[in-house]
């Protein structure tokens, strides 16, 4: 035991916002998801025979606008692996911009690392697309339309697992 | 993330979801969660320490490999240099009350005007 704490030591996201936003005038506190029962997909075959894919919140482009300036779209979209894109737009995601940065693209989606597991055998192969889906207030959109996309994708592409990073 | 994660397991494709919001992603309940312990916006590691992120996507694999229930979160070794992130992101407090409820108001006028000018 290296130290006895009163408080648990990873922050509460829930919490945290959940005052942030209250302090704001935001009377209705966002419900976040919440299950009982957890859906588990074994992997079917050994890794280095598997083919791994890469989903991420960040967008492929600056969007139009930013969140709360004005009309702002943001699409499902799926991009390709090879050559692995230098960087991608996450500046209208909540992160913490004070900390840190996102101008490494591998410290928030693994594609160049991923890509050198395939080199060296550790899996199967990367797919040839990673695939974005954007952060949606609304848990119905996100299960109704972008789940099954990203689905879809990773059927087409042939994908065994995947990774799925939030920024 | 999560809600995806969730969708693709449910039709046969093995997931790991690695973030930096513990409790949001363990709420929602996925199946394999790698989770470091940094402030959001590099749950991969930190930027350009590539032997971390070998570590961490090493983490992913091997939880890919081994993991034989849902809900199965390994933590990363990985520490921030500091702690202060912890407290000051989204923080609320005297020094900053006010300026929130205004920067809520100004939102809020905003949005009004964009549904109007639609």
């Amino acid at each position: 035991m290296d130290q006895l704490r009163p408080y648990r030591s990873f922050t509460s996201y829930i919490d945290r916002s959940r005052e942030y936003y209250s302090a704001q005038g935001y009377t209705k506190p966002y419900a976040w998801a919440h299950h009982d029962d957890v859906p588990f997909a074994p992997l079917q075959k050994s890794l280095d025979r598997c083919r791994v894919g890469l989903v991420t919140t960040a967008s492929g482009t600056p969007v139009e606008g930013a969140i709360g300036v004005g009309p702002f779209k943001r699409e499902l979209y799926a991009a390709p692996t090879d050559p692995p894109p230098k960087s991608l737009f996450t500046n209208d995601l909540f992160w913490d911009k004070q900390a840190t940065h996102t101008d490494d693209i591998d410290s928030f989606m693994p594609v160049n690392r991923l890509a050198e597991c395939a080199a060296t055998g550790r899996i199967g192969s990367v797919s040839p697309r990673f695939y974005g889906v954007p952060t949606d207030y609304s848990q119905g959109r996100t299960t109704q339309r972008s789940a099954p996309q990203i689905l879809e994708w990773c059927r087409q592409d042939g994908l065994d697992a995947v990774l799925l990073t939030a920024l | 993330m999560s809600l995806v994660a969730r969708h693709l397991e449910a039709n046969g494709i093995a997931t790991v979801v690695m973030g930096c919001a513990r409790d949001i992603v363990e709420e929602c309940g996925v199946a394999r969660f790698v989770f470091t312990d940094f402030p959001l916006g590099n749950p991969c590691g930190k930027p350009w320490d590539v032997p971390m992120q070998q570590a961490i996507v090493e983490s992913t694999l091997t939880l890919l490999e081994r993991a034989w229930m849902p809900r199965t979160t390994v933590q990363t070794p990985f520490r921030w240099e500091n702690d202060t992130w912890r407290d000051a992101f989204m923080r609320v407090d005297e020094s900053n009350r006010e300026a929130l409820a205004q920067a809520g108001e100004e939102r809020r006028r905003r949005q009004a005007e964009i549904k109007t000018n639609r």
